[in-house]
């Protein structure tokens, strides 16, 4: 009845690649929608702690950073373990907020100013004297809107 | 040139079109970042003016609540150590100050302009919760004090938005969600640091 072909002989047909630049371009466009450009090289090291109640920052272009952490592997030698502060793409101390919140809010349209928000990234294992020391150099430099960088977790 | 227009245009080869997407695929992978900034968001008291006598920015002793972390984590708020788990349920029942006790905040009456141009008169708890940490307190710990208090005006503004508006805050438009922060605003005070405590 049922007629055995030989086995093994015919060749499997090419598998068409004719859609893979397809697939390629819906990866390419789902990385262009949800990234951002990263705008500057981090310096220090951070782990961002948690909280549940975090909301997220509504302008991208308001937003001032300032890192704070141990520095990274490469750029120990120079600047040691302790944590330190990172303003732009150099480290800086304490002292030097004002002139930074200075020259960012300079670059900003006179009507968005007030709306400035300066975002501190700081890594979970940071002191509470270095934070204080920012925050101090905030207010004096009238930088009221802060957002401490956190992690959205579940909760506990 | 007689019949050239009737040859057919080769097809133009495709298969590296792949490859060019695949190029530009790897660029956004490096050039980009995924982090979308998520943070608690405050804001910081100005500094006051030299002249300005210390008494006047003095609150009454009720209606503040002092949240103090030490360098081990510890808390304490008011005058007892409390657990963090507790620190929650301990801040809200002095905001709102259900049973108007004499030692928990005043109320004011506070007038509210409604989104349909009414008035709506509410009473206005003046607690402020007061958050002391030292030098030597991990900024971990200070985050979680600080995501509790978040919580404690999130939830008040959640039960006043439901009993007002009969939805949550989250759900609320803009005009509404104006009136239900003036009767709930975040009064939490991040005042100077204090010094270690030395024996």
């Amino acid at each position: 009845m049922a007629v055995m072909k030989k086995k093994g002989n015919k060749e499997l047909p090419a598998i068409s690649t004719a859609s893979l630049p397809d697939v390629i371009f819906m990866i390419l466009f789902f990385f262009m929608v949800s990234t951002t450009m990263r705008d500057q090289e981090v310096l220090v090291r951070y782990k961002l702690p948690e909280a549940t109640e975090v909301q997220k920052l509504e302008k991208k272009s308001l937003v001032s950073y300032i890192n704070i952490g141990v520095p990274v592997t490469h750029m120990q030698a120079k600047f040691g373990t302790a944590p330190r502060i990172q303003l732009n793409d150099s480290f800086k101390t304490a002292k030097d907020i004002g002139d930074f919140i200075g020259a960012e809010r300079e670059q900003l349209n006179e009507s968005d100013r007030a709306q400035m928000t300066v975002s501190i990234k700081a890594d979970q294992y940071t002191k509470m004297g270095i934070i204080t020391d920012v925050k101090q150099e905030l207010r004096r430099a009238n930088a009221l809107r802060i957002s401490y960088a956190a992690i959205e977790s579940e909760g506990y | 040139m007689a019949g050239g227009n009737k040859r057919k245009t080769p097809d133009i080869n495709a298969s590296s079109q792949a490859d060019i997407a695949f190029l530009l695929l790897v660029f956004f992978l490096v050039a980009t970042t995924m982090n979308t900034d998520k943070g608690l968001s405050r804001v910081l008291p100005p500094i006051p003016p030299e002249d300005v006598k210390v008494e006047d920015q003095k609150q009454k002793e009720r209606n503040v609540l002092l949240v103090f972390v030490n360098g081990a984590g510890q808390l304490m708020v008011g005058d007892e150590f409390v657990d963090i788990r507790n620190l929650k349920d301990r801040a809200k029942e002095f905001i709102v100050n259900i049973t108007d006790d004499e030692d928990m905040p005043e109320k004011e009456d506070k007038e509210i302009d409604m989104p349909d141009g009414t008035k709506w008169v509410y009473k206005r708890s003046k607690g402020v919760i007061s958050l002391q940490t030292t030098r030597d307190t991990a900024y971990e710990t200070y985050i979680m004090v600080q995501n509790e208090l978040t919580r404690v005006f999130n939830e008040i503004r959640d039960e006043v938005a439901q009993s007002k508006f009969g939805s949550p805050f989250a759900d609320l438009n803009e005009e509404e969600r104006k009136v239900i922060t003036t009767a709930v605003p975040q009064q939490i005070s991040e005042a100077e640091p204090r010094k270690a405590i030395k024996k």
